[in-house]
């Protein structure tokens, strides 16, 4: 079955990043297919390569960066979410005049476009967030 | 169709407003905070033994286990699924919607 994943929330606010990285994984373990993650409002806080948390804790952006390479995920960031938020890529900052960008791997930036075509490609969308 | 809560009933209302609008028949998953509302002894017990008269309710196993809820604490007839039985209910139905 064809899946599609929304994040409304950044990593360190409630549990809904959690909550929607551990479903994506029990999903692929399940052998569904993810079409798509897309990372809408403060879910684009799961997009930053920057985020050092300490060692002992959980690194989500490595865990969404790592599931991505392992099963070919496409994670979307909003742009207008990302902008509002600092969440750029080389374009992006170049586009902007910034001095650095800091999508993580695996993400990338794309427009609202892509959360309407998962949500007519998936047979089911699952919304996580706050 | 499958409805999610993720929020304490004790914070906010997102139960009151999924078992106002929850067709009978459906299923109800309780995750994140949500899980409190499948605890016995607690104000929303009567309200939740009776919603199991019109659904299937569900909490998930591992957000049971990070609030120290055993499963000897929940109302009977809540069932115990994890991620994966979070999958199955999804799948298996047509709609899923979730109460923020």
């Amino acid at each position: 079955m064809k899946f599609g994943i929304l994040v409304n929330e950044g990593p360190y606010q409630h549990q809904a990043s959690d909550t929607a990285f551990n479903f994506t994984k029990a999903a692929l373990d399940k052998g569904h297919e993810i079409i798509r993650v897309f990372f809408y409002h403060d879910g684009v806080n799961n997009g930053t390569r920057l985020t050092t948390p300490p060692q002992d804790d959980r690194n989500l952006v490595n865990q969404w960066s790592e599931l991505a390479k392992e099963h070919e995920l496409d994670l979307v960031v909003c742009v207008a979410a990302a902008q509002r938020r600092g969440i750029v890529d080389e374009d992006e900052a170049k586009r902007h005049g910034k001095s650095a960008d800091n999508i993580a791997e695996g993400f990338h930036i794309s427009g609202l476009g892509q959360l309407i075509e998962m949500g007519i490609k998936a047979d089911r969308v699952m919304a996580f967030g706050d | 169709m499958l409805h999610t809560v993720n929020k304490s009933p004790f914070e906010k209302n997102s139960l009151d407003t999924c078992l106002r609008l929850a067709k009978s028949g459906s299923e109800i998953l309780l995750l994140e905070d949500g899980v409190y509302a499948a605890v016995k002894g607690t104000a929303v017990e009567q309200k939740m033994r009776q919603a199991l008269s019109d659904y299937t309710v569900y909490a998930l196993g591992p957000d049971l286990k990070a609030r120290g809820i055993e499963e000897d604490r929940l109302i009977d007839g809540i069932e115990v699924v994890g991620y994966d039985g979070f999958v199955d209910l999804a799948a298996n139905s047509d709609r899923i919607q979730s109460w923020l």
